[in-house]
């Protein structure tokens, strides 16, 4: 039923670059408007469509909100197949990033320094920032559907690497406490 | 309950006519119910004046079933028929009931857990409506009428199952469930709508049996669940167990009856709860051989044995600060929860941890109750004027289905906001694979074997093809009381086959129908006579609502599924001539099922006018 744009949805211009404010602000407003509590005493068709509703709006706040997801439903939008299983091709100097990080993590699990994972964690802040504005130029500017895929596989890897750093570092304060 | 009704969001269509809704706090060692009176939420007190209704139920030979007080006075005397802390088998597997280490019989006829008393074996849902049907009674009779509905609140770390077995004991009890509420949510709204709160909160809830942390963003009348976790089996029950671990162990006593373990819990608790405001405590406990023990125990020693049960809540809040990318200092206010946080040590600790002094300002055996009476209000939509609010609630655990090699493949993960749907496509495995197990579970944990098995089915009549080639798209939706159902389809072929999940320790629909109609057998002339008239006039409302909707939005309808609609109206009219009270219901239902699409059509279109053409400022008012 609910299968519009997310963008559209929300009533902003379907681009990379996005109003944060604005997206939180008009996901609460139209929460309000769906939510099935607000529908708790009608009948049993109403309340499935507004939970749904309900659902379709809270999924496009998560996806808009999220940088990696936006840029992702960007390329989907655009018809650009992102072969997240089949292609696993990776820009060599990425790849030589991605094992230089590996070492760092396996130093800092091993020294059990917090003031390591600050340093790979500031590191790994500082790719996401450089990813956004890459994203913003291939989307918005150059619509390079193509060549941002490719950022979206590589980001993939910086987030699931990023989660990694911060198992390893609870594991570490938990076993310090 | 009217089908086709669609008033403004939070209005009631009889605006002057208030409707008689409750908010029940269902707790592990007592029970409450409150309503707005004198628009103020209050919590409804019994004959005698008491607020509190001790979760208790006692089952006795003659057939009678005490409920509260009464039957917990009996606890000691008659332990195997008297049914205590019932919410900690709520939706749980009989392994999972005996790991409870709890002083009960249970049945090995079956998988599920029954309790083996003088009446025969109750389930934990069954004793659990027992306590919800004493409140209604108390609630109607306070409030002079018959309720609409009610919020029945659930520790916002309850599982799937657990909330199943909630929502089924409430319809058991003959409740209109209106919503499965957190209970720290509902502590939030009790708060926040108290002292006018903006900005993050935190909800400390140490009940009788289970733990809850939840951290919210209030923000102009919109209650958002950032993050929220806890701990299903640690409450105030476990810092009795520790107390009468530690008495025992010095009285080296030996070969202890399941009444005398009862009789030193309860001494346990007594002991403890004196110790929130006196140094010292005697705990004085009389076993069934006559034997008196009698031992003081000073605050520091009470607070030594308790200290590594605190640390584990504070353990939670961390990993749950953490969830919500949270410093403790960035909570402006901690409110608290639950007899358990009246514990000194507990808002010490916790205080510190946040670096605030925690609040505890409204009672904190009071507070989820209240806020479950004003979230009842909002809900059976009486307008309160000057007062609206939105509840943005989230799942507390991760949901996903178990891929190859037991691994857990996360198709929604923790703290998303509810309602959520999300689907996840898989393939076959092997060439010409027809058919195709799932398996749901929750948890945190990478193994399938390390979460919760929530339920299995089996997708059948994939078209044979080579391994791969089959596009089967599972859909996870979970609903606003947290309750997930999942349905699969192999998209490629357009092959459909969808199931919805059954809980693995629940009940199912039939089973709870099954209940009810005998329920309904036993009752009296007039309960039936009560049935008729309710039919009649749900039928007529029915009737009246589907009328009025055709002349609304007939545009809607082909004529072949207006002919169909309009050959229901016709048989509605003939049943509501009649006194048959299944040909009113059979006709009720044939209604409901003609018109259920036109519903989701016209509520479709309600929605999408709602929702476009409205700019930014327009929607935020």
């Amino acid at each position: 039923m609910a299968s519009e744009n997310y963008f559209q949805l929300f009533g902003l211009p379907s681009q990379y670059d996005i109003d944060a404010a604005a997206l939180e602000a008009t996901w609460r407003a139209l929460a309000a408007r769906v939510h099935p509590d607000r529908y708790a005493t009608a009948g049993a068709a109403e309340r499935r469509v507004a939970m749904q509703w309900a659902s379709t709006i809270n999924e496009a706040y998560r996806v808009l909100k999220s940088p990696l997801d936006r840029a992702r439903y960007l390329c989907e939008q655009a018809g650009c197949d992102l072969q997240i299983e089949s292609n696993t091709r990776m820009d060599g100097a990425f790849l030589m990033r991605q094992m230089e990080w590996r070492e760092q993590l396996d130093e800092a699990r091993d020294g059990g320094s917090l003031g390591d994972f600050d340093a790979l964690q500031a590191d790994i802040e500082a790719s996401r920032a450089r990813m956004a504005q890459d994203m913003a130029r291939l989307l918005d500017q150059e619509r390079n559907y193509a060549q941002a895929a490719g950022k979206v596989r590589e980001w993939m890897f910086i987030e699931k690497f990023a989660q990694e750093v911060l198992d390893a570092r609870h594991a570490l304060t938990n076993r310090q406490h | 309950m009217a089908l086709l009704q669609i008033s403004e969001p939070g209005q009631s269509p009889v605006p002057h006519q208030r409707k008689l809704a409750v908010g029940i706090d269902l707790g592990t060692t007592h029970s409450l119910v409150a309503a707005m009176r004198s628009s103020v939420p209050e919590v409804l007190r019994d004959a005698q004046g008491r607020a509190l209704l001790p979760s208790v139920v006692r089952y006795l030979p003659d057939g009678v079933i005490q409920v509260g007080f009464e039957a917990r006075a009996q606890q000691a005397a008659d332990s195997l028929n008297t049914i205590a802390s019932v919410k900690r088998f709520m939706g749980r597997s009989l392994d999972e009931a005996r790991r409870e280490g709890v002083t009960y019989e249970f049945s090995d006829a079956a998988d599920a857990v029954r309790l083996r008393t003088v009446q025969g074996d109750v389930t934990p849902v069954e004793v659990s409506s027992r306590i919800l049907a004493a409140l209604r009674e108390r609630a109607e009779g306070v409030l002079g009428g018959e309720l609409v509905g009610a919020v029945i609140t659930v520790p916002a770390y309850f599982d799937d199952a657990q909330r199943q077995a909630t929502r089924d004991a409430g319809r058991l009890a003959g409740l209109t469930v209106l919503r499965l509420l957190n209970e720290p949510t509902a502590a939030a709204i009790a708060y926040g709508l108290d002292h006018g709160a903006e900005g993050i909160y935190a909800v400390y809830d140490l009940g009788g049996g289970t733990f809850d942390i939840s951290i919210l963003k209030l923000s102009k009348g919109v209650f958002e669940v950032v993050a929220t976790g806890g701990d299903t089996r640690l409450g105030g029950d476990d810092f009795d167990a520790a107390v009468v671990a530690n008495v025992v162990d010095e009285a080296t006593l030996q070969a202890l009856g399941k009444g005398d373990r009862r009789v030193l819990q309860v001494a346990a608790r007594a002991a403890r709860e004196t110790l929130s405001d006196a140094q010292t405590a005697t705990f004085r406990a009389v076993l069934a051989d006559g034997r008196e023990i009698a031992r003081d125990i000073g605050r520091g020693e009470f607070e030594a044995w308790a200290q590594p049960l605190v640390q584990r809540t504070l353990d939670r809040v961390a990993r749950t600060l953490r969830d919500a990318a949270l410093e403790g200092r960035q909570v402006k206010g901690v409110v608290m929860v639950g007899g358990a946080t009246r514990m000194p040590l507990v808002q010490r600790e916790v205080g510190r941890l946040f670096g605030t002094q925690p609040l505890t300002d409204l009672d904190p055996d009071q507070v989820v109750a209240l806020g479950a009476a004003l979230q009842a209000n909002l809900l059976a939509g009486n307008p309160t004027p000057g007062e609206d609010w939105l509840l943005l609630d989230v799942t507390p655990l991760s949901l996903g289905l178990e891929t190859m090699g037991g691994l857990v493949e996360r198709v929604i993960p923790r703290n998303s906001t509810i309602p959520v749907a999300r689907a996840q496509e898989f393939t076959t495995f092997k060439d010409g694979q027809t058919a195709m197990s799932i398996h749901v579970v929750q948890g945190e944990r990478e193994l399938v074997s390390d979460c919760r098995s929530l339920a299995r089915f089996e997708l059948r009549g994939i078209p044979p093809m080579v391994a791969g080639a089959a596009r089967i798209r599972v859909t996870f939706q979970v609903d606003a009381d947290g309750l997930l159902h999942v349905s699969a389809r192999e998209q490629s072929t357009g092959v459909e086959a969808a199931v919805s999940v059954k809980p693995s320790y629940g009940l199912s629909d039939d089973d709870v129908a099954q209940m009810l109609a005998a329920g309904m057998a036993n009752a009296g002339s007039d309960a039936q006579a009560r049935a008729l008239r309710e039919q009649q006039v749900e039928l007529g409302q029915l009737a009246e609502s589907v009328r009025a909707a055709l002349s609304a939005d007939a545009d809607l309808l082909s004529a072949e599924e207006q002919g169909a609609i309009d050959r229901c109206l016709a048989r509605a009219d003939q049943a509501l001539a009649g006194q048959d009270i299944d040909a009113l219901r059979q006709a009720a239902h044939e209604l409901s099922q003609a018109t259920d699409s036109f519903a989701a059509r016209r509520m479709d279109r309600s929605i999408r006018a709602a929702l476009s053409g409205k700019t930014l400022d327009e929607l935020a008012k």
